[in-house]
């Protein structure tokens, strides 16, 4: 019993260990040259611009149904001239950067693993390596860079949408006048929440391709040797798992540092 | 094959163990210059993993591999990687890249290492492609090509180097024998117009008789015997004649013991 749980630990050590090793590995190919420019472009695209439409809904519904929620409870209190500054500091601060990091873990976190995965399974990975071609340069790094840099730009996009999504709840639904609703905004949003904001959606980014890509990457050496195409099914939805909860400890972190 | 050619690959007392499990166990082998070796034994024999660690995707527990001179297990990643530019490998299915064309993937090893311009590696892509039968196929993807096309275009990626030493695992392995045999003279013209060493993986018996100039026979980890086609077929070991035979090991089963293990 004892020594199955030594085991345990140390494999958890193990894994840690090799995760950490792993992400080092992929950022420092991510800022030391040969940069490569078309992977690069070709995941920005993929994680990115791919993930406009589905983020842009999202961002314009979240937003009404925050505006929605708020007005409610701000009608109460006689409050409705805050709407703007409760919707704004929402978003801006919390929803923008969580919602936006849960759905681009399930549109794109889950499709990075699942690929990597495949690649390691039908040893595309080991072919890269036989062809002195660095895996971590040629297929870690373009994603660590493009997930860095669609992560903060997908989430200033849904937190935009979502400021006029509750606009319109607010402004042209309940009649809130858009003086009150844009100048309390305003004048309650600080640098600082924009820039709690933008550090968040960076750190999501990170975590998401992380996860997503070390999972991938390591599939042969998951627990049980489950390779095989219930091995990348297993490792893709431990991903989503592991990379949702991961975003919402950091979430909680990143908050409790920076207010 | 005598000791005054040049040896291209040479290893030593190799020994290679998953957990507890010896996968290796004391191999030692020699290929030498335009010399090609295959290795034969049935799955569970060692073959895969005797081809990781020749390739350095695999760390011996004890012993050595010299490639090309370089002993592998002392080299750093930089120059494992300088050594794999002169080293071609053909995997069982290709492992092409499923987001590249075939004309892409072929391509791929001249983009990465060498400074030709784009002109350059279209025409020597195109010749590497025109060798394997493969010219008016490059910009199909990979998954509309049939098994041996993908074998041949993962052929043509490795040899666009020009490498010294050719890795192919399992070339006949899922083909229909004319597709084979198509393929087991493409891997004889390539070391002949190419002057190439070739390690071949496979246990199809024909395929191998046809090519090898030496065979080694590996058997739970162990290696039997190597030797030239004639050796292995003069071999007096049951478990080379087994193989040359198509036999299934000799295993004697106790039915009710293994019935009794059943139930109880």
């Amino acid at each position: 019993m004892l020594s199955k749980f030594i085991n345990h630990l140390i494999d958890i050590t193990l894994r840690i260990g090799r995760s950490g090793v792993f992400l080092v590995n992929g950022l420092w190919k991510v800022v030391t040259p040969p940069y490569k420019l078309f992977p690069i472009l070709k995941q920005l695209h993929f994680i990115g611009a791919r993930s406009l439409l589905v983020i842009t809904i999202s961002g314009i519904f979240v937003g009404m149904v925050v505006a929605l929620q708020f007005y409610d409870t701000l009608l109460r209190f006689g409050s409705v001239a805050l709407l703007g500054s409760a919707v704004g500091l929402s978003l801006i601060r919390e929803l923008g950067p969580v919602l936006t990091a849960l759905i681009i873990i399930g549109r794109a976190g889950s499709a990075i693993c699942a690929e990597i995965g495949i690649m390691r399974n039908e040893q595309q990975i080991d072919a890269l390596e036989c062809m002195a071609i660095d895996p971590f340069r040629y297929l870690i790094a373009p994603r660590l860079l493009a997930g860095l840099i669609s992560m903060p730009l997908l989430t200033t996009i849904f937190t935009t949408v979502g400021i006029f999504g509750g606009y319109f709840v607010g402004v042209i639904l309940f009649e809130v006048s858009p003086g009150s609703y844009l100048g309390g905004m305003y004048d309650s949003v600080l640098w600082r929440d924009i820039v709690m904001g933008g550090v968040k959606s960076f750190v999501f980014g990170l975590i998401m391709i992380w996860v997503a890509t070390s999972k991938g990457f390591y599939l042969h050496l998951s627990s049980g040797g489950n390779h095989g195409s219930e091995g990348v099914s297993k490792a893709t939805t431990d991903a989503v798992v592991l990379a949702s909860i991961s975003v919402l400890f950091a979430d909680y972190i990143l908050s409790a540092i920076i207010l | 094959m005598t000791d005054n050619q040049k040896k291209i690959v040479q290893i030593d007392n190799l020994c290679t163990r998953y957990g507890e499990v010896i996968a290796l166990d004391n191999i030692n082998l020699n290929v030498y210059e335009r010399e090609i070796l295959v290795i034969m034994g049935h799955s569970g024999s060692g073959k895969s993993t005797l081809f990781r660690n020749i390739l350095g995707l695999m760390m011996p527990c004890s012993g050595s591999v010299h490639i090309l001179g370089r002993e592998l297990t002392k080299l750093n990643k930089h120059d494992l990687y300088e050594l794999r530019k002169n080293i071609g490998v053909a995997f069982q299915q290709g492992a092409l890249f499923s987001s590249l064309s075939v004309r892409e993937n072929v391509e791929l090893p001249l983009r990465e290492h060498t400074a030709l311009d784009d002109n350059t590696i279209q025409i020597m892509t195109r010749m590497k492609l025109a060798q394997m039968n493969l010219a008016e196929y490059e910009d199909l993807m990979p998954a509309q090509l049939s098994g041996g096309m993908l074998k041949r275009a993962g052929l043509a990626r490795a040899v666009i180097m020009d490498p010294k030493l050719l890795f192919f695992d399992e070339p006949s392995a899922g083909l229909d024998p004319v597709t084979s045999a198509e393929l087991d003279n493409l891997i004889l013209q390539l070391r002949d117009a190419m002057n190439m060493t070739i390690i071949i993986i496979t246990h199809e018996l024909e395929s191998a008789f046809h090519v090898a100039d030496r065979i080694t026979v590996l058997d739970k980890g162990k290696q039997i015997i190597t030797g030239t086609r004639e050796e292995i077929k003069a071999c007096q070991d049951s478990r080379v004649s087994n193989m040359l035979n198509r036999l299934a090991a000799d295993k004697s089963v106790d039915g009710d013991a293994y019935l009794h293990q059943l139930t109880k």
